[in-house]
């Protein structure tokens, strides 16, 4: 296997925290907790979870917008911490953003054309003509009228919103892209759309995704590969076909079942509380073992860490009593059978 | 900007500010080609001649000087003044306002903790103080007034750019590759300039009348120099023999300031984004209804709790009308949940809204339908019996709890509330029937959750709570709008199963307003699907999902991915949906449907039945024929 582009080592953030002159040391709170990770060149990977397990912080912990208190991030073999230090735009050139919420990510008194020229402008030197003529690719390459430049965000709906986001990020020609939540803020229909032309960029500029998002049908849809990320940490990692045939973590498998699908059978509700553990007292050993209904005393002693399952070595898995054979639910079809009988 | 003066000149007493500041800055423009005296020259043989004596209409002062060029000429020094004065306090302020709000932390703390120091001292005495330090004069007293608002505005500025610097377009100018100075500038500055344009009309009046004040007590502009305040000064020691010298500049500064005033509120009025969202009109506590004719009543509905026929409900905004809601028909049976599905701005949340009068007026207005709970007409009753209704027989949940509920009362307190509300019985009663309804939505440690406040509950826990609230007085409909939207998965099954649960135990009907057929079809027995303020489909939820009859039901399906069956790749619906306030004839969905024909653009098409209890709005519905649980 060829050297992965993007590699990430021990990847650690805390919030918060710190020394006080009297009595104890404040905690702080682990955002993110010791991640490792890898994206090969030209693959998609696709990161779950529900909201405060992380994901969003590991994003801006990518892209240069928090900086990490703890582990590396290589790209292509360099260190992003050291290359930022050489060059404040190293990083902007190689990885972009693409937020989440189309319409609050563009400046509500800006033109599009301001916006999309920054960019330009800043990482890529281009000026005059040339800064015209990549503008109007740009708008071009998402499918929106070259007339909508000269507009402000607000005229825009937030299909078109996001397709500037992602105009925008393609304009600084980075080698990968992290898309946070993109598509979680639009209608269906729209969303839609949105992949579609995601897809395409991917093949026509050699990109790489990192594709976060909570709606397990959306990253099982664009993804190759897919992480499940719980409380900070990644839980399970494994190609997207092999996650969702069988899924080893008890947490991957409740998030499957509690996903309704259109026509699909009744979901499987969590009794008890579905709360995640205190981040200013997280608990000992495993932090998903209060809710798991596997849980055995010494998952509530040791941490489980990411480890290989089974014998080809690309599902891993952070859990010490796995859950093996497929993971199954009645499908439509099914159901269909049942009924005409 | 036209808009802006419009805007401006609807208010009455801005307008009449505007036109009075207008006249008095030019006359002070115009001053020194009027034909008038010397303000300086006195001749002691004309001195305190009374108003309107010849030569001098105004009179003179005690030296013989003419009062209204002195008045005119003394008009142009304090507004001078003034103006340069906010001017200066606007700059250094809102530098130090961005700044300190931009990087925030040690630099932060470090200017705001200087400006606090500032404030600490009675700022009539710290101008005094500068002026002191620096020695009378017109220059000086500017300095003065100008540093002792510096806070003013750096408080201001900073608040507003605490709430900027951490929206995301600051994060994406970071990764276009801009500086800090750059986004500043850029990025940060036109998005604060409306509230540092706004301070400022609401100070300059303000800081004229401060000028006044330390040229009256001698500290400003210096004799034979004339300003208002020293004007004031010096008349006020003749104040009984002759009063004019003192009331006609104490009159100018009225007007100056007062015009200032007047303009400077008009002005914030225009600009701050909060007013012009509509925060200053007051909603009526009842949506307006305007129907020209009533619907008759259908019989064939007699035995269902909810019936809607024909409702429209429209926004009026300026001479625009949307089109919302447009002639939406449905029913509810007793223990029925329909499921009401639909992308944003189709109209599923104003046809909730409108079923208890509960849609913003203005300007929302009922203008046609019948909604018949039980036979009655909602839409005719007197406002009282609505209220009664409210809470009691229909019931709402929202999408986010954290909104509806109050931050400030424990969520115990809000539930009995809601109870006492509705039924006449004891408070301690109320409050055991509260921690039951807590109970009986699944929260764990119930008599103790009653005592916290909303937000040391988790959005789930929330959730509950808003159901909770709703079943306070056993309603017979529940009307969900978006209930789980803002959930995480997991905790959405939780909620789906406890609203399912609840129909099963209390016999209650829901309408779940939702734009995921996932929950639909977990949820929901039937499903209206909406396009554009109208029902394009309605039927059992299975046969819906099954087969769909409307191209668009057909579309909306596909363009769903589907959990487990990564090969289906998703297909996009091209365009949009039209604009509520520009509806096309015959079918909206025809632009984007790729078996649109003529006749789709043409008239009004009517909901039709297909199947015994399914109707579609569509010429030529989609598979009909065939045998259900076939077509795939």
């Amino acid at each position: 296997m060829s050297k992965p582009l993007l590699e990430i080592r021990g990847l650690t953030r805390t919030f918060g925290g710190g020394r006080r002159w009297f009595g104890h040391d404040i905690p702080g709170v682990h955002a993110i907790q010791g991640i490792d990770l890898d994206v090969a060149q030209g693959e998609t990977l696709g990161i779950v979870g529900e909201s405060g397990c992380g994901k969003s912080s590991l994003a801006r912990l990518l892209v240069g917008l928090d900086t990490p208190t703890a582990g590396q991030i290589l790209f292509a073999g360099e260190d992003l911490q050291a290359l930022r230090k050489k060059d404040r735009y190293a990083l902007s050139r190689r990885l972009q953003y693409v937020f989440q919420d189309p319409l609050s990510s563009l400046n509500p008194r800006k033109r599009i054309r301001d916006i999309l020229a920054a960019p330009l402008r800043h990482l890529r030197g281009l000026e005059g003509t040339a800064l015209d003529r990549r503008l109007s690719e740009l708008m071009e390459v998402v499918n929106l009228r070259p007339e909508f430049i000269s507009r402000y965000p607000h005229e825009f709906s937030g299909g078109q919103a996001q397709r500037i986001g992602i105009a925008r990020a393609l304009a600084a020609e980075p080698k990968l892209l992290v898309l946070d939540e993109p598509v979680s803020a639009l209608d269906v229909s729209i969303q839609a759309q949105v992949l579609k032309l995601l897809r395409r960029l991917k093949d026509e500029f050699d990109l790489t995704y990192l594709f976060i998002s909570h709606d397990l049908s959306v990253v099982e849809a664009i993804s190759d590969r897919i992480a499940v990320m719980y409380f900070g940490r990644i839980i399970e990692q494994a190609p997207s076909r092999r996650l969702f045939h069988s899924p080893a973590h008890p947490y991957t498998r409740l998030l499957l079942d509690s996903a309704p699908v259109p026509g699909g059978p009744p979901i499987r509700a969590e009794s008890g509380e579905s709360e995640l553990p205190d981040p200013l007292a997280p608990p000992p050993g495993c932090s998903f073992a209060p809710r798991c209904p596997k849980a055995e005393p010494d998952c509530r002693q040791a941490v489980p860490l990411l480890d290989t399952l089974g014998q080809r070595g690309d599902h891993r898995v952070a859990c010490h009593h796995p859950i093996e054979g497929p993971w199954r639910r009645l499908d439509t079809q099914e159901v269909n059978e049942t009924a005409n009988e | 900007m036209t808009n802006f003066i419009r805007l401006i000149a609807r208010n009455r007493l801005a307008a009449f500010g505007g036109i009075m500041l207008v006249l008095l800055v030019l006359l002070c423009l115009i001053t020194p080609w009027l034909p008038l005296d010397d303000p300086n020259i006195t001749s002691p043989e004309n001195r305190l001649k009374p108003p309107l004596s010849a030569g001098h209409l105004l009179g003179t002062d005690a030296l013989g000087r003419d009062i209204l060029s002195r008045l005119l000429w003394g008009t142009r020094v304090s507004l001078a003044v003034g103006i340069a004065a906010s001017l200066v306090a606007a700059f250094f302020g809102s530098l130090i306002g961005i700044v300190a709000g931009y990087f925030g932390g040690r630099t932060d703390n470090t200017m705001m903790r200087g400006i606090d120091m500032l404030m600490a001292f009675p700022y009539i005495l710290l101008a005094l103080a500068i002026v002191a330090v620096l020695g009378p004069g017109l220059m000086n007293a500017l300095y003065a007034i100008a540093i002792v608002n510096i806070p003013f505005f750096a408080r201001n500025i900073r608040g507003v750019t605490v709430g900027i610097a951490h929206r995301e377009f600051i994060d994406a100018a970071r990764l276009s590759g801009k500086g800090h100075i750059r986004i500043l500038a850029s990025e940060i500055l036109p998005n604060v300039l409306p509230v540092i344009v706004i301070t400022m009309s609401t100070t300059v009046g303000w800081m004229i009348l401060e000028t006044a004040g330390l040229s009256f007590l001698g500290l400003g502009a210096q004799p034979p120099q004339a300003d208002l305040g020293s004007m004031l000064g010096e008349g006020r020691r003749m104040m009984l023999n002759a009063p004019h010298v003192a009331v006609l500049p104490g009159l100018v500064i009225f007007l100056l300031v007062m015009s200032i005033n007047l303009l400077g509120d008009g002005i914030r009025d225009a600009l701050d984004p909060r007013l012009k969202s509509g925060a200053l009109s007051r909603p009526a506590p009842f949506t307006h209804i305007r129907r020209r004719q009533v619907p008759p009543e259908n019989g064939s509905a007699a035995n269902a709790l909810l019936d809607v026929q024909d409702l429209h409900t429209h926004f009026e905004v300026g001479r625009r009308t949307h089109r919302a809601v447009n002639g939406v028909s449905f029913t509810i049976r007793h223990n029925e949940c329909l499921g009401l599905v639909g992308e944003s701005g189709s109209g599923k949340s104003v046809t909730a809204l409108s079923l208890l009068g509960l849609v913003a007026s203005p300007p929302g207005v009922i203008t046609e339908g019948r909604i018949a709970l039980e036979g009655r007409d909602l839409l005719d009753l007197p406002h009282r019996s609505i209220r009664r209704i409210r809470g009691r027989n229909v019931a709402y949940v929202f999408q986010d709890p954290l909104s509806t509920l109050h931050p400030l009362f424990r969520v115990g307190h809000q539930l009995i509330e809601a109870i006492q509300q509705h039924q006449a019985i004891p408070r301690q009663e109320a409050r055991e029937l509260a921690v039951s309804l807590l109970d009986q939505v699944r929260i764990p440690n119930a008599e103790r959750r009653a005592d916290q406040y909303p937000h040391e509950l988790s959005g789930g826990m929330r959730q509950r709570v808003g159901i909770a609230m709703a079943l306070a007085n056993n309603p017979q409909l529940i009307v969900a709008d978006e209930p789980t939207t803002a959930l995480d998965v997991t905790v959405q099954a939780q909620i789906l199963a406890l609203i399912q649960n609840l129909r099963e135990t209390k016999g209650t009907s829901v309408l779940f307003i939702t734009h995921d057929f996932g929950v639909v079809s977990q949820v929901c027995d039937r499903v209206a699907v909406m396009y554009a303020g109208r029902i394009v489909e309605i039927g059992p939820t299975a046969d819906i999902l099954d087969d769909p009859r409307h191209p668009y039901t057909q579309r909306l399906i596909d363009c769903v991915p589907r959990l487990g069956e990564p090969n289906n790749e998703p297909a996009a619906i091209p365009g949009l949906p039209p604009a509520a306030d520009a509806l096309p004839e015959g079918c909206a969905f025809a632009d984007r449907c790729d078996l649109a024909e003529d006749a789709c653009l043409r008239g009004d098409i009517a909901l039709r039945a297909t199947d015994s209890d399914r109707q579609v709005r569509c010429i030529k519905p989609l598979g009909l024929p065939t045998r259900q649980g076939v077509m795939q």
